[in-house]
């Protein structure tokens, strides 16, 4: 795969359709890779890198790169092509300026996950029949391959790319997922549960923004809660529930707009759970609204957006929140 | 002879140290990762290398009030909030960590002394404990860090079957004659052989050969120049994540805070990896992420050593390496700016 | 607890307020109890705030030689100094300092000529070392000001400079506006040109302030009049919190703002990175 994507990335070089590669980039280790614009072959060949650890979403960096000159290609999984097109839906990405080559997508590793086992100094992993060998300092290690796959990739709810300029390996299908199971547990819960649920994941919260800044949905120029005149700008939290509000906040502005692309609890250092906020809102807009999936296409109108006349009273939240 | 304590009755020692004072201890969360927490009976000390959250926390915390101000019409009243700190102690401290609070007191505790690091840290104790298994992540000894003997007031051994103490501060020495009588004499030979044998691993470390030749105070133009900061800042997101979990990273922010009654000024963690870090009313001097990744690093790897006789402001503890959403972090950076 | 902390401030009292230009006006500052707060040195700073507001670093515009009060000019241009614009006499202010080095006015600066160049806003910080000159006169030599603004309404602190200043012998006064204006028979035209003009002997120390443009154009100037670095100094401005090089972000290089300056000599300036 990797070398197939490196071929036609220098194919694409060279009959000029493209000047720049979005990819990624080997790191130090076998998991650490970084995002990266490539502008040659030689770079290419050297630190360009498509395996199980390349699990960041590259669309958002399309952002910016689709403000510089000359087109790019961007190697999108399934999940991420969901992202470019709300992207694009949302004009913060320039669709000419980019070449989408569409690639499978995971199940993608977790090297947490792998050092939860107690697996530490890990020098390489690899996977055979979807059994990982683990070379470490301390000897090899193994572990079954679908305990070591990231929380995004269990719960992926579709292996189809929504848009694409070509593609390398097959297309999958939307999937039948599981993925609102956990959204289900929570809506089961008492009032008090859920709240000591979310208290007892949002306190672990050290504002770094990570979840915000690598999220496709937030791409505000200033965000609210970087703007002193806003009143809302806070570094730290003036009491304890504050965290709580900025990811609640978070979550009621990318609702309809969040494609379930799972960054945000990829990221999150402190491992919180972020996705299942957006989760909840999709689940009710699916439910109050009419199934809707953010990103599927570029022209749907967001059920949030569009104003009709049999949508549900206001009051369906006063009545839903009721014990 | 070397005191030690058996692994069994290790919990009877927080039980002891708890009865006294706060003690804070690493243990084990259900993600497999680790967080120091106030002991209270039951909890386990985890066998975590490292927590998520550095020990920093403990005496520049991530929010802290400062004073508080009572306004009537014109007046304003200043309360001079502050209290004197209870005694407590941090156990397991590994050496990076127990390192990033020499780099600590270097800023907070020169002159003009910052009272509210000093307060803690003079009734903070620090036990730290020797690492006998580093990860693949861990460069502590590029910085010239022992973590086999990690310093702190007190540090403790793990041999295996039990913890010997080794007291290393006037601090220490009463900490362990206080709970001398949970101890007893240990045959040391057994340790022995463990840190020879981790100082064999560590010399293995995949980052054990990371050079810091390349960086200190005397190449400041020509690295802050480099032609080569453009690519590393790339894919930085212009989170905070890297600041916030790093051990030695201690700039702040001060901010007023509206109770209704009165207005509390506090203090928080700040990161120059955020675009409002120098914006001023009218203009900002680092206008992109460039500026702002340049930054981070040149304060650990230039200005810090330019400022405190070459010593480095970072203790390759790691943490950015596991943390940083899009894995860029401080070895990747040395790494792109080694004159070779 | 009971040493003190630079973190937590003092307390002063605005007991007058003057508007200078549209948008600056000078406060001056006494204790509760009459008397300066604090003692400093020409161009130190102090941290105003306003609880709840906001705090922000501000050159101190007065003479150290004042016993009585000490003044602050400040143009409006945030949240914080909109507050402060707002404020009547007898308002409670928060303020702490002194921060920061001064320029060397009982060292290299002692015995020589001096050459004043400010620009707008830029004349507060030199105002304090202008007046300290003034008050101890004997310890100089001649002194030349050239001050400039974009309007006869934006000069700063026109009135002492016409009351004071200029009937001050042996200190010679050049003033200049950006553009020609109804009631301004003075010199028309940018400071940094204007200093080409007045051709200043190299014989002295050149002390510069205003906006990053025009300390840029003016440096250019002076060195083709056969000026050196080490003979001008200026001062400089950047976002800054703690006040004493904790904080973290008012660096250049590996100096702080706050601490080791914020007067520079441009020799020093030259040896760190641009990034101010």
């Amino acid at each position: 795969m990797q070398e197939a994507m490196i071929k036609r990335a220098e194919e694409l070089f060279s009959n000029g359709t493209v000047n720049r590669v979005l990819g990624w980039k080997s790191g130090e280790f076998a998991y650490d890779h970084t995002p990266a614009v490539f502008t040659s072959a030689e770079e290419l060949e050297r630190d360009f890198v498509c395996d199980d650890f390349t699990s960041a979403n590259l669309s958002k960096y399309l952002v910016k790169e689709t403000k510089k000159d000359g087109r790019i290609l961007a190697f999108l999984k399934p999940c991420d092509t969901y992202s470019f097109n709300q992207l694009v839906k949302e004009h913060r990405v320039d669709r000419e300026k980019v070449y989408v080559i569409g690639i499978p997508g995971g199940p993608k590793l977790d090297i947490e996950k792998i050092k939860a086992k107690g697996i530490t100094g890990i020098l390489n992993v690899k996977n055979e029949n979807y059994t990982l060998k683990i070379e470490t300092i301390y000897g090899t290690s193994e572990m079954p391959f679908f305990e070591a796959v990231s929380g995004k990739c269990a719960s992926c709810k579709s292996k189809k790319h929504v848009v694409y300029d070509e593609l390398i390996g097959e297309d999958g299908d939307v999937l039948e997922s599981d993925r609102f199971a956990m959204i289900e547990k929570l809506e089961n819960m008492t009032a008090q549960e859920r709240y000591d649920f979310w208290r007892g994941e949002l306190s672990k919260c050290i504002r770094c923004n990570a979840c915000r800044n690598v999220c496709p949905a937030c791409t505000c120029e200033k965000c609210v809660f970087d703007n002193p005149d806003s009143g809302l700008e806070n570094k730290a939290a003036a009491d304890s529930f504050e965290e709580n509000m900025f990811h609640i906040i978070r979550a009621f502005h990318v609702a309809g707009r969040c494609t379930d692309c799972g960054e945000c609890s990829r990221v999150c250092p402190q491992n919180i759970p972020l996705h299942l906020l957006n989760r909840k809102f999709i689940k009710d807009i699916n439910s109050l609204y009419g199934t809707y999936q953010a990103g599927e296409n570029t022209t749907d109108k967001a059920p949030l957006n569009d104003y009709k006349l049999d949508d549900c009273e206001a009051s369906v939240v006063h009545e839903r929140g009721v014990e | 002879m070397f005191r030690k304590i058996t692994a069994e009755r290790l919990n009877q020692l927080f039980e002891e140290i708890s009865a006294k004072q706060g003690l804070y201890i690493p243990v084990d969360r259900e993600d497999g990762t680790a967080e120091y927490k106030k002991y209270e009976s039951g909890m386990k000390l985890s066998n975590a290398l490292n927590t998520v959250r550095s020990a920093k926390d403990f005496f520049f915390p991530q929010t802290e009030n400062l004073a508080a101000f009572k306004i009537n019409g014109k007046n304003i009243e200043i309360e001079d909030i502050r209290r004197e700190c209870e005694d407590f102690v941090i156990f397991g401290v590994r050496g990076c960590d127990a390192h990033s609070f020499d780099i600590l007191d270097k800023v907070y505790l020169t002159d003009p002394v910052d009272s509210f690091y000093k307060n803690r840290r003079d009734h903070g104790t620090v036990v730290t404990i020797a690492c006998t298994r580093p990860s693949e992540t861990c460069f502590c000894t590029v910085f010239g860090i022992d973590p086999t003997m990690p310093g702190g007031d007190v540090t403790v051994f793990p041999d295996g079957d039990g913890f010997f103490f080794l007291a290393n501060t006037e601090k220490g020495e009463s900490f362990l004659a206080d709970i001398d009588h949970l101890l007893e004499d240990g045959d040391a030979s057994r340790l022995m052989a463990v840190q020879e044998n981790t100082r064999n691993v560590l010399k293995k470390l995949p980052l054990a050969g990371l050079s810091t030749e390349s960086f200190g105070g005397e190449r400041l133009n020509e690295l802050f120049n480099s032609d080569k900061w453009g690519e590393l800042s790339e894919s930085c997101i212009g989170c905070g994540t890297c600041t916030f979990v790093c051990p030695t990273c201690q700039c702040y922010d001060i901010k007023d805070f509206n109770t209704g009654d009165s207005v509390v000024r506090f203090r928080c963690w700040d990161s120059c990896m955020y675009s409002d870090f120098t914006k001023m009313a009218h203009g900002n001097p680092r206008i992109s992420q460039l500026e702002r990744f340049r930054q981070r690093f040149m304060h650990k790897l230039v200005y810090f050593p330019a400022n405190n006789n070459g010593e480095f402001g970072c203790v390759g503890c790691g943490r950015c390496l596991q943390k940083c959403p899009v894995s860029m972090n401080i070895v990747k950076v040395m790494k792109a700016l080694e004159v070779k | 607890m009971n040493t003190n902390d630079t973190l937590i401030p003092l307390l002063g009292i605005v007991t007058d307020i003057r508007q200078d230009t549209p948008d600056v006006k000078t406060f001056r500052v006494v204790a509760p109890n009459g008397g300066k707060v604090f003692e400093h040195m020409p161009g130190q700073c102090a941290m105003l705030s306003i609880p709840g507001v906001g705090e922000g670093m501000f050159s101190i515009t007065s003479s150290p030689t004042n016993r009585e009060f000490m003044e602050f000019s400040i143009k409006k241009c945030g949240c914080l100094t909109s507050w402060l614009h707002m404020m009547d006499v007898g308002q409670m202010i928060t303020i702490r300092g002194p921060y920061g080095n001064a320029f060397p006015v009982e060292t290299e600066l002692k015995g020589k000529n001096l050459l004043f160049i400010a620009g707008g806003i830029g004349l507060a910080p030199l105002r304090s070392v202008i007046n300290y000159v003034r008050d101890n006169r004997k310890n100089y030599g001649n002194v030349r000001i050239v001050y400039g603004s974009r309007s006869k309404d934006d000069l700063v602190d026109y009135q002492e400079i016409i009351d004071e200043w200029m009937q001050d012998d042996g200190i010679k006064v050049n003033l200049t506006i950006d553009n020609a204006q109804e009631g301004w028979d003075g010199h028309v035209g940018f400071v940094p040109n204007y200093v080409k003009e007045l051709n200043p002997s190299v014989d002295c120390i050149a002390l510069v302030c205003g906006p990053p443009i025009m300390i840029k154009f003016t440096l250019a100037g002076l060195k083709e009049l056969g000026f050196t670095e080490t003979q001008v100094y200026t001062t400089m401005e950047l976002r800054m919190k703690c006040g004493v090089g904790k904080c973290g972000r008012c660096n250049i290089g590996n100096k702080y703002v706050c601490k080791d300056g914020p007067v520079f000599r441009f020799d020093e300036l030259d040896k760190l990175p641009d990034e101010y």
